[in-house]
């Protein structure tokens, strides 16, 4: 369906509501690093506007496991890529989803209570869902160094996880 | 009386029950062994070798917080056999069979 990888990133992550952003082939490790790094960023951001607006024990809760899970796999990255002298380096797969993340806090910070609660969860869901897929299809499959490899198949575990957790809570606000 | 038989001698008539501790550690999200055989009086520890906090709970049931890089335990107290989860990951599931 796709030629480039990249590209077929990118429209996981924006769902074609964003241009799509070209890039090179295939990422490198300092690309798929920073990817990653993002993808973690991205949700604790999200967690910490959640814990301020949300007063739903059970969403403050689930936003708080998150905050704590991606701040300790991002301190991990970062601690592998100095071991293995890596720069993270930035890429149009970041920036396309630092863009779309900030349209989407952008829409969440206008809502309130209840709707907010669901389409925080609900972002989530659909969030998580979009880092497994290119986990799985691009950046596990991508990824040359043996660590940074096993780091990735870790936070696809973390990041299924939290996708059946998310579900487990859009559930009960239903 | 060498000193290291009669502490094993005060070890063993100090404890009649023989309950055991079952061992269980977490690596990379999972229960290893993930399923085990208990009799009532038992503990069940888990020791959790992730950077990332996990918890081991039974739906109505037991529910043992599991720090990060620590260890949690539970003593089972009813027979049956028992699926637990973390909730945190409830990807992670595991199994006990617990005898009377």
């Amino acid at each position: 369906m796709f030629k480039r990888p990249t590209a077929a990133l990118a429209a996981l992550f924006l769902m074609s509501t964003a241009p799509l952003a070209l890039a090179a082939e295939k990422p490198t490790d300092p690309q798929i690093a920073h990817i990653a790094y993002t993808a973690g960023s991205i949700d604790i951001e999200a967690a910490k506007l959640a814990i301020k607006k949300s007063k739903n024990k059970e969403v403050v809760d689930f936003a708080k496991d998150m905050e704590r899970d991606h701040a300790a796999v991002n301190k991990q990255a970062l601690d592998l890529v100095k071991k293995l002298k890596v720069t993270p380096e930035d890429n149009d797969t970041s920036k396309a989803l630092a863009k779309a993340a900030e349209e989407e806090r952008a829409k969440l910070a206008k809502l309130k209570g209840a709707d907010f609660d669901k389409a925080y969860i609900e972002n989530e869901v659909a969030y998580h869902k979009q880092v497994d897929g290119a986990l799985e299809t691009l950046l596990i499959p991508s990824a040359s160094n043996a660590e940074l490899k096993s780091l990735l198949e870790t936070g696809l575990k973390i990041f299924q996880g939290h996708e059946q957790h998310a579900e487990h809570v859009a559930g009960m606000l239903k | 009386m060498r000193p290291l038989l009669l502490a094993l001698a005060l070890a063993l008539g100090a404890s009649p029950a023989f309950a055991a501790t079952i061992e269980v550690t977490i690596d990379k999200l999972v229960f290893s062994p993930a399923n085990v055989q208990a009799k009532v009086g038992d503990t069940i520890e888990w020791t959790n070798n992730d950077i990332l906090a996990h918890t081991a709970t039974v739906k109505g049931g037991w529910d043992v917080m599991i720090p990060a890089k620590s260890k949690g335990k539970v003593t089972l107290k009813a027979a049956g056999a028992v699926d637990y989860f973390c909730r945190f990951h409830p990807n992670m599931k595991g199994r006990i069979e617990v005898t009377p």
